[in-house]
């Protein structure tokens, strides 16, 4: 088991926004979590990196209790955020960037490991020298996703990766994370709203609704039930669509 | 300057004019000590005369070199990227500007070696020199701190009073020397950092800046008010000034003197033309010391929570401690800054530690933009030399100071140079492109 959390409850002030999730995550999977905006989704993933802190429940990663740990200490774990809206660092260049990733790795292996997101994303090495500010959306999401990746993290996650992208972009986007897991064996926790292009990459999904699970299954499972259909995939008018 | 990323991208001739007009005006910076002042013997006094229509022809000379220069240069890279493209390269050049800079940079650091010896009978000139890199080496210590690591210090005045108060007190009470004493203030002060810095790091953007505001303010009262130890509003008098291994700069006398070591006779201007030398080296390790740093992990990791804190985080990085080492760098450097500062006035109070300060140091930072060590030296140039050009215009001057500044923010809002030079460089391997 790579990460299991169980019966995680956070709170941002005075909402509630994780109400007792139990999440999994096995080595070698992808599993997606899915919802609306304000179901939860970030928070679960922030509250995995301790902010906000669980005030309930615990989270174990690679056998270890990590719920009260510091935030740098939890990724140094092993653990490499993707953040929601790519929060690339837009005044230093595309290599700084990537080398910011690198931070706390062993500076040997610095220059094999941006040959690997080189080759990954080969758009990266051509624009190494601009300022990454000046990358298109798709290109910084590649290169928020490359700069995960330089720190060789045992778990990979995905905020909403396809936010504001071009159809191009998000397609490219999913066909990397597959990549990373078939031949990488990245083990990657996804949320997405594109629920659709999500359920397809995963092995396993979650639905998160009002800060609960409300449905798990294998990704084909979900995308085959009536629920999730209405909800999320043709048009949203469902119960859980707002 | 306003040098585009790409360079086969021919800039408009709107963008030669703007970028020569910014050349003559680092010209016409530079030149006002160079050429625009001169000295005159005048029935056997010196004054100082101007020289401004000798300025305006170099400045004007300056416009035009320009211009030739890069219309040359782009000519050339043009023609370089056209053949590069032809061969199927891809590579993106980056142009010229910064290869301006660091030219600039040299003749800088040539020309302040040279000021002394070319100035050698004026003191003024060397005395105001020494204000200017005084400022400089403040304005490089709260560079770290505003510049790269995007922490708003209102307060930076704070240690360099703490520096100051150190030698000062270390000096007179315990008889220690300038060399001994400055690295010790220097700790003294960093701790004072780390004493600010530790609770209030966790605050961010504004609440930081009412902090070390208050911070300023709190040291400044204190000095004025604990009268046992700092003299109250009298301040320390009699500081001694720094010694040359140990040879004071005095009139011949029982003690060892510099004059009478290298058998010259005794000038005050020796002193005056050695404390110029000391910050020199001092603002010149500084300017190594932290562009070194810069292109180390720990620099960049600096700028990285400037521009954003939670991916940091999020990166692992313990952002704390990256703030607070910055913030701990740039007050040791006040501190040092402050000890040169007490040594070369013999004499210190409150009253040269206020907000102002602390104020004008910010905004040696900001215009000269943020980050680069260069536009701290120009911005020092103009925020120092300006008051003193204007003391002429007597009431009139702060008007001309803000005039000034609220030019450069309109014409150049990043501040004078705001390009930045990345630290890192990719070698391609032959077999990719």
């Amino acid at each position: 088991m790579m990460l299991q959390m169980s019966g995680v409850h956070a709170h941002y002030g005075h909402i509630h926004a994780l109400q007792g999730v139990d999440v999994s995550v096995q080595v070698g999977e992808v599993v997606t979590l899915i919802g609306a905006n304000g179901a939860g989704k970030s928070t679960l993933l922030m509250s995995l990196f301790g902010q906000p802190r669980a005030s309930a429940g615990r989270i174990i990663f690679d056998g270890e209790d990590i719920t009260r740990l510091q935030t740098h200490d939890i990724s140094r774990r092993g653990i490499s955020l993707v953040p929601e809206g790519r929060r690339i660092f837009p005044r230093m260049t595309v290599m700084e960037n990537l080398q910011m990733g690198a931070v706390l790795a062993d500076p040997a292996n610095l220059h094999v490991d941006l040959k690997r997101m080189f080759a990954l994303f080969p758009i990266l090495e051509e624009r190494c020298e601009q300022r990454a500010g000046t990358l298109s959306g798709g290109e910084q999401q590649m290169l928020a996703i490359a700069r995960a990746l330089m720190s060789r993290p045992k778990l990979l996650l995905l905020d909403e990766p396809s936010l504001g992208l071009a159809p191009l972009y998000i397609k490219k986007i999913f066909q990397t994370i597959r990549e990373l897991n078939r031949d990488h064996g990245m083990t990657i926790l996804l949320i997405e709203q594109n629920a659709h292009h999500a359920l397809r990459a995963a092995h396993r999904g979650y639905v998160l609704q009002h800060g609960q699970i409300i449905l798990s299954g294998t990704g084909k499972e979900l995308l085959a039930s009536p629920e999730v259909r209405a909800a999320y995939l043709e048009g949203g008018h469902g119960a859980a669509g707002k | 300057m306003s040098a585009p990323v790409y360079a086969h991208e021919a800039p408009t001739a709107a963008e030669r004019v703007k970028d020569a007009l910014a050349v003559a005006f680092v010209a016409l910076l530079l030149g006002i000590p160079m050429i625009g002042l001169t000295t005159v013997d005048q029935g056997g006094s010196l004054v100082v005369a101007t020289r401004w229509s000798w300025l305006a022809a170099f400045a004007a000379a300056c416009f035009v070199g320009r211009l030739v220069l890069r219309f040359s240069l782009d000519t050339l890279t043009r023609r370089r990227t056209a053949r590069q493209r032809a061969a199927g390269a891809k590579t993106v050049k980056i142009a010229g500007a910064s290869r301006l800079v660091s030219t600039i940079g040299w003749v800088a650091v040539a020309f302040s070696l040279l000021l002394p010896i070319v100035f050698s009978d004026n003191r003024y000139v060397v005395d105001t020199a020494t204000t200017v890199l005084i400022y400089v080496m403040l304005g490089w210590g709260l560079n770290v701190v505003v510049g790269l690591a995007g922490l708003l210090d209102l307060g930076h005045v704070a240690f360099y009073a703490v520096g100051a108060y150190a030698y000062a007190l270390l000096s007179t009470q315990f008889g220690w020397g300038f060399w001994t004493a400055l690295p010790v203030a220097a700790l003294i002060s960093a701790a004072f950092g780390v004493v600010l810095g530790w609770p209030s790091l966790r605050l961010r953007g504004d609440y930081l800046a009412i902090v070390t505001l208050g911070f300023g303010e709190i040291i400044r009262v204190v000095l004025n008010n604990w009268t046992s130890l700092s003299g109250g509003p009298n301040g320390v008098t009699s500081i001694p000034r720094p010694t040359f291994f140990g040879l004071a700069f005095k009139p011949p006398g029982d003690t060892p003197t510099f004059a009478g070591f290298f058998g010259l006779d005794f000038s005050p201007g020796h002193r005056i033309v050695f404390l110029y030398y000391v910050i020199l080296v001092l603002c010149l390790l500084t300017n190594v010391f932290v562009t070194r740093l810069r292109k180390l992990p720990v620099g960049r990791a600096w700028e990285a929570v400037r521009e954003d804190e939670i991916a940091c985080k999020a990166l692992g990085m313990n952002v704390t401690n990256v703030k607070l080492s910055a913030f701990v760098l740039g007050a040791m450097l006040g501190g040092v800054a402050g000890v040169f500062f007490a040594a070369r006035q013999g004499f210190i109070s409150p009253e040269s530690f206020t907000f102002n300060e602390s104020a004008i140091i910010l905004a040696i930072v900001v215009l000269g933009g943020m980050g680069s060590q260069l536009g701290v030296v120009l911005a020092s140039l103009v925020l120092v030399l300006l008051p003193e050009l204007g003391r002429d215009f007597a009431e009139y001057r702060m008007l001309l100071f803000g005039t000034a500044m609220i030019l450069i923010m309109i014409w150049r809002p990043g501040g004078i140079l705001s390009k930045r030079e990345p630290t890192l460089r990719h070698v391609k391997d032959g077999g990719r492109a």
